[in-house]
């Protein structure tokens, strides 16, 4: 039963310091630590999640802006840390959370594969075999020399998508970064996920999209301000949250 | 025992991106300059000329071989001042990285203090240069610099990591620290003898500058051609232990709160 898991999120909260402004000086530190001011007006940005996910499945994860979405998939990165809880998981992650994230504006397009390789944890040697296999991908063969400061979105997002996606990781995390290509383009990473998914790899994906998160889903996670409303096949729930919107 | 392996393991899946990181940082330092990287020997030889117009014909000091004098102190000096001035932005400046994806945090201080360490390492051919020409006899003492190097290096990660971490909770420290820096050039006997201050300041400067005891061990070595006393070496690496474990446990204990601060 322990192995099948992929993730499992028990009861986590996620706790935002959501102070008026945000103190990072010390002139302010120490006027409202002598007015007392220093209040910790807390924000919880997951109320108590509990959340599975089995290897292989593919979730979806829905809901409205600040339902708290980007947070649980930043939670199973381990970018944020649960403020009570615990997050479990079993596998190597490839992050989508946005596309070339890691990508440095002056260094050019080659030199940022092998930087953002190495966010993944991928060393030169194995950058280096996989080169044309991630260029071919992107279809930007004529730009690698430029930097990446000049690119536009797209091409980024491109770039971004092929790095992370060059490896099958046991586990591959989206985040709505299929939204800046074109159309062809998100069909291909469409397929690129769904040939991902044959060879057992779990899927968590984000989308505003309810068409998409169906087509590539089979499991569906509906967030509402922190807490999950409902669990369970994709078509129910995303029938239920649609019916929920045109409701308001 | 496990934890201390799960650390290692993290650190050596992510030892690519810790070169990658130095790799960046050294090659985008002088990209698009036609002499590229022969300012890193340029750079201190032009900034050593001219402190030492300065100081022999301006203000004069009795020391022997002045311009070796100089350009010791000036290199370890700026190593350290620039490699913990880039700390202070290691954090903050990898904001957008750290947001998106998982990497350890401490991997941007290393990768910073890492490449100034090897923009020195470049520097220290302006050293040679000026060896050469002061008549600096070489000796299998100098065999001995590289011990030299690691305690600074020691120390200024420590000093690094604190930085890096008090800097992405208040932005304050980044202006503090550079007041502090220039305050700290004049308290290290770079361009003058220490023997020209009094008594006390000596006391003070030998007991809480570690900078000095670099410096002095690397004076020993190339001016006066003997190894450094035991007590400066001990003293070297004691006050880079320190800083390591003050910095690091500092970093350690905040680490996971950058996240909501940057």
């Amino acid at each position: 039963m322990e192995d099948k898991c992929a993730v499992r999120v028990d009861q986590a909260v996620v706790r935002f310091n959501m102070a008026s402004e945000r103190i990072d000086n010390l002139k302010e530190y120490f006027v409202k630590l002598i007015s007392r001011e220093l209040m910790f007006k807390e924000f919880l940005a997951l109320k108590g999640i509990d959340f599975q996910v089995q290897k292989g499945e593919a979730w979806g994860i829905i809901g409205t802006n600040g339902s708290g979405k980007s947070t649980l998939l930043k939670l199973i990165c381990g970018i944020l840390k649960p403020y009570k809880g615990s997050v479990h998981v079993n596998g190597s992650i490839a992050p989508l959370i946005e596309l070339g994230a890691g990508f440095d504006g002056d260094l050019t397009a080659r030199e940022n594969i092998f930087l953002n390789g190495a966010v993944l944890g991928h060393d030169k040697k194995f950058m280096r075999e996989h080169f044309d296999e991630i260029v071919d991908f992107a279809e930007l063969w004529d730009f690698l020399d430029m930097p990446i400061k000049n690119y536009s979105s797209g091409m980024a997002a491109r770039m971004g998508f092929a790095i992370a996606t060059m490896v099958r990781p046991d586990i591959l995390i989206c985040d709505e970064v299929l939204a800046v290509g074109d159309y062809a383009f998100q069909q291909k990473c469409e397929r690129r996920m769904g040939e991902m998914r044959e060879h057992g790899t779990t899927l968590l994906y984000v989308s505003h999209s309810i068409e998409s998160v169906k087509s590539v889903c089979n499991k569906a996670l509906w967030l509402d301000k922190g807490i999950v409303r409902m669990a369970g096949e994709v078509n129910e729930v995303g029938d239920a949250y649609i019916r929920e919107l045109q409701q308001r | 025992m496990t934890i201390i392996k799960k650390r290692l393991d993290v650190f050596l899946r992510y030892k690519p991106l810790l070169g990658q990181l130095i790799a960046k940082d050294i090659k985008l330092k002088y990209r698009r300059s036609v002499l590229g990287y022969f300012w890193s020997i340029l750079d201190p030889l032009m900034l050593m000329g001219i402190m030492v117009l300065v100081f022999s014909n301006m203000f004069r000091f009795e020391i022997a071989n002045y311009p070796v004098y100089l350009i010791i102190g000036q290199t370890i000096y700026n190593f350290v001042s620039e490699s913990t001035s880039q700390s202070t932005w290691a954090i903050i400046g990898n904001a957008a990285l750290m947001k998106k994806t998982y990497v350890p945090k401490y991997i941007f201080t290393v990768s910073r203090v890492t490449s100034g360490l090897v923009n020195m390492i470049f520097a220290m051919g302006a050293m040679l240069i000026v060896f050469i020409i002061c008549h600096v006899r070489f000796t299998a003492k100098m065999l001995f610099i590289p011990v030299i190097l690691v305690q600074v290096y020691i120390f200024a990660l420590g000093l690094g990591l604190l930085l890096a971490c008090g800097t992405a909770f208040f932005r304050d420290v980044q202006h503090i620290y550079s007041a502090f820096l220039t305050a700290w050039m004049y308290a290290t006997p770079i361009f003058y003898p220490i023997e020209q201050l009094s008594p006390k300041l000596i006391w003070i400067i030998k007991h809480f500058n570690p900078l000095y005891s670099y410096i002095a061990q690397f004076r020993t070595i190339v001016l006066n051609e003997s190894l450094p006393g035991a007590h400066l070496v001990l003293y070297g690496f004691a006050m880079a232990f320190l800083m390591l474990i003050v910095g690091g446990w500092i970093f350690y204990k905040g680490q996971d709160k950058f996240i909501l601060y940057i």
